[in-house]
């Protein structure tokens, strides 16, 4: 349903990536594993229209998407969970949460959406009117990916949601986007903790320099000596 | 007299907080000096001008002359501003100085150099008529008059800001506002059209400065094409004495000022009228960057 066809992406006139080729298909949880400065968050920030690509072409549903703005590709449905959670600090958890339904007009589905987010992670409801800055970061991280759901999101992109929690909530955390990918929505999961990712994903990609220098399903890729070498600490 | 100019410098003060929330909240969003604001405010005087002088009735000439500041600021940052929104700060900053030199000299233009007034018969005589008229057989000492006018500055002003309040922190718009002010491209990834949201704010704040400079040239009768100038600055001083971002910094900032310029110019000496403003700027930026309500960053908007 998603898919990368030899993107190519600029900054300024350095090349982070250097025609990616990727797809994510209804139901997947795919990875996208690499080392830092590898280009997986331009892989996404090029999905979801912040940075456009020189070359190649982004393909949502059978459209191509490239030259849509942010704004529209949220309207089709594909939302990204930026690295460092990038919530609204002064805005309170509703506040934050309401913006996630930026694009439903629906008043009554915001509010069933809301309920949803809760029973997902009652502790938002507990800190409903707390600010957002003032939460914990596994709390942070937990109010980014609620604010990412509230659009009921046709895919769901995350940049690295284990980034700096505790491994008790990263566990967590990988519960919760297992179970929300289990109810329907397929992900793009980007991580530096490659073994957790592989193990909840169906697929995986390697990229190194903005090249995917290895692909397959998640059980090949945990089993593959480089991988192991250089992402498992094995 | 010392009551007289309380009521005169609130008076003041209200359309300088009414010019300063424009400044603040393009800036709490966007983080740009506006410095072609103060020439909005000019604008709304010299619009509602020439709706009164082509025979148009006081209320409609109002509402065009704010319709027509609004469609300004939007132009403004859809031709001028976005296409350096994402450049060196510097490069916005002398768009925006560029901006102001071209409305001022659009309006030499269009209006000439000199004074104009409005006539008496433009504007109803309800602002003429005065509303509290000291002494009288009760008050026999007590000097003070104050007239509609300046009585509607006031509660119009009053109501205007609570509208804002309202539309920034209850409604969607406010919301998505307040959003980008603290990360634009989290804002991006929300689906918020976030120039749409900006030609918002920018009209908001060009609707306030148009009716400030309405004001303004009904109470001194007299509007001139650089009476932006002046008057921007020192809107500028108050939204920077508040903190500049904050609207309630803003607000009290215009107030402060207003007052402090008219107690000064009563007090001290009329020469000394503009300095006020520029003193008290400086003041606080030397003693409390931050201003009187702001929180460094936090809050903006
Ligand atoms: N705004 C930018 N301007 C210039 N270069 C950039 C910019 N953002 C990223 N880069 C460069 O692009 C390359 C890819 O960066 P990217 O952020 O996509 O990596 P990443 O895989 O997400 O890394 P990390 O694991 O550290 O988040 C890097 O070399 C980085 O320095
Ligand atoms: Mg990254």
């Amino acid at each position: 349903m998603l898919e990368l066809r030899n993107v190519h992406t600029f900054y300024g006139k350095i090349e982070a990536l250097k025609g990616i080729n990727l797809k994510v298909n209804k139901g997947e949880i795919v990875c996208l594993i690499g080392a830092n400065g590898a280009g997986k968050t331009t892989t996404l920030l090029t999905i979801s229209g912040i940075v456009k690509p020189k070359e190649g072409d982004v393909i949502f549903d059978g459209k191509t998407i490239n030259n849509y703005s942010p704004d529209k590709i949220v309207k089709l449905g594909i939302v990204h969970v930026p690295e460092g959670r990038r919530i609204f600090p002064e805005l309170t958890v509703e506040e934050n949460l309401i913006l996630g339904a930026y694009i439903q007009k629906d008043k009554q589905k915001i509010k069933e959406n809301l309920e949803k987010v809760f029973t997902l992670f009652p502790i938002l409801k507990e800190r409903f009117k707390q600010l957002g800055g003032t939460m914990s970061g596994g709390e942070q991280q937990m109010l980014a990916i609620a604010r990412g759901l509230m659009s009921e999101p046709k895919i769901l992109l995350l940049d690295e949601p284990s980034l700096g929690l505790a491994p008790k909530i990263v566990e967590r955390i990988f519960d919760i986007i297992t179970e929300i990918n289990s109810e329907g929505t397929p992900i793009l999961l980007v991580e530096q903790n490659a073994n957790m990712a592989l193990q909840i994903s169906t697929r995986g990609y390697v990229i190194e320099t903005g090249k995917i220098i290895l692909e397959g399903s998640s059980k090949e890729l945990l089993n593959n000596d480089e991988v192991k070498k250089a992402y498992l600490g094995e | 007299m010392l009551l007289q100019q309380l009521v005169n410098g609130i008076v003041l003060g209200c359309v300088y907080a009414l010019i300063a929330v424009g400044y603040t909240l393009v800036y709490g969003v966007i983080e740009l000096i506006n410095f072609a604001h103060g020439d909005i405010y000019m604008l709304g005087a010299f619009f509602m001008y020439t709706f009164l002088n082509f025979g148009v009735p006081f209320l409609p000439s109002f509402v065009l002359a704010v319709i027509c500041c609004i469609i300004v600021g939007i132009l403004l940052d859809i031709i001028a501003y976005r296409p350096v929104r994402y450049a060196d700060r510097l490069a916005a900053l002398i768009t925006a100085i560029g901006m102001s030199i071209f409305f001022e000299n659009i309006a030499l233009l269009i209006w000439g150099a000199d004074i104009k007034r409005y006539s008496r018969e433009w504007i109803p005589h309800f602002f003429k008529k005065l509303f509290i008229n000291l002494p009288n057989e009760h008050f026999q000492n007590v000097f003070l008059t104050v007239s509609y006018l300046q009585i509607t500055i006031i509660v119009l002003s009053i109501i205007l800001m609570i509208i804002l309040h309202l539309i920034i922190h209850k409604t969607k718009m406010g919301t998505a506002m307040r959003a980008i002010a603290q990360d634009k491209r989290a804002a991006a990834l929300m689906g918020i059209d976030v120039n749409r949201v900006i030609s918002f704010t920018f009209a908001l704040g060009s609707g306030l400065a148009a009716v400030a400079g309405i004001f303004i040239g009904m109470y001194y009768n007299s509007i001139y094409p650089m009476m932006g100038y002046i008057a921007g600055i020192k809107a500028f001083a108050a939204a920077v004495l508040g903190g500049i971002g904050s609207v309630p910094g803003a607000m009290l900032g215009g107030v402060v000022l207003g007052m402090a310029e008219t107690l000064g110019a009563g007090y001290i000496s009329s020469a000394y009228r503009h300095g006020i403003a520029y003193a008290a700027m400086i003041f606080v930026i030397l003693f409390n960057p931050a201003g009187l309500m702001g929180k460094r960053k936090v809050d903006k908007v």
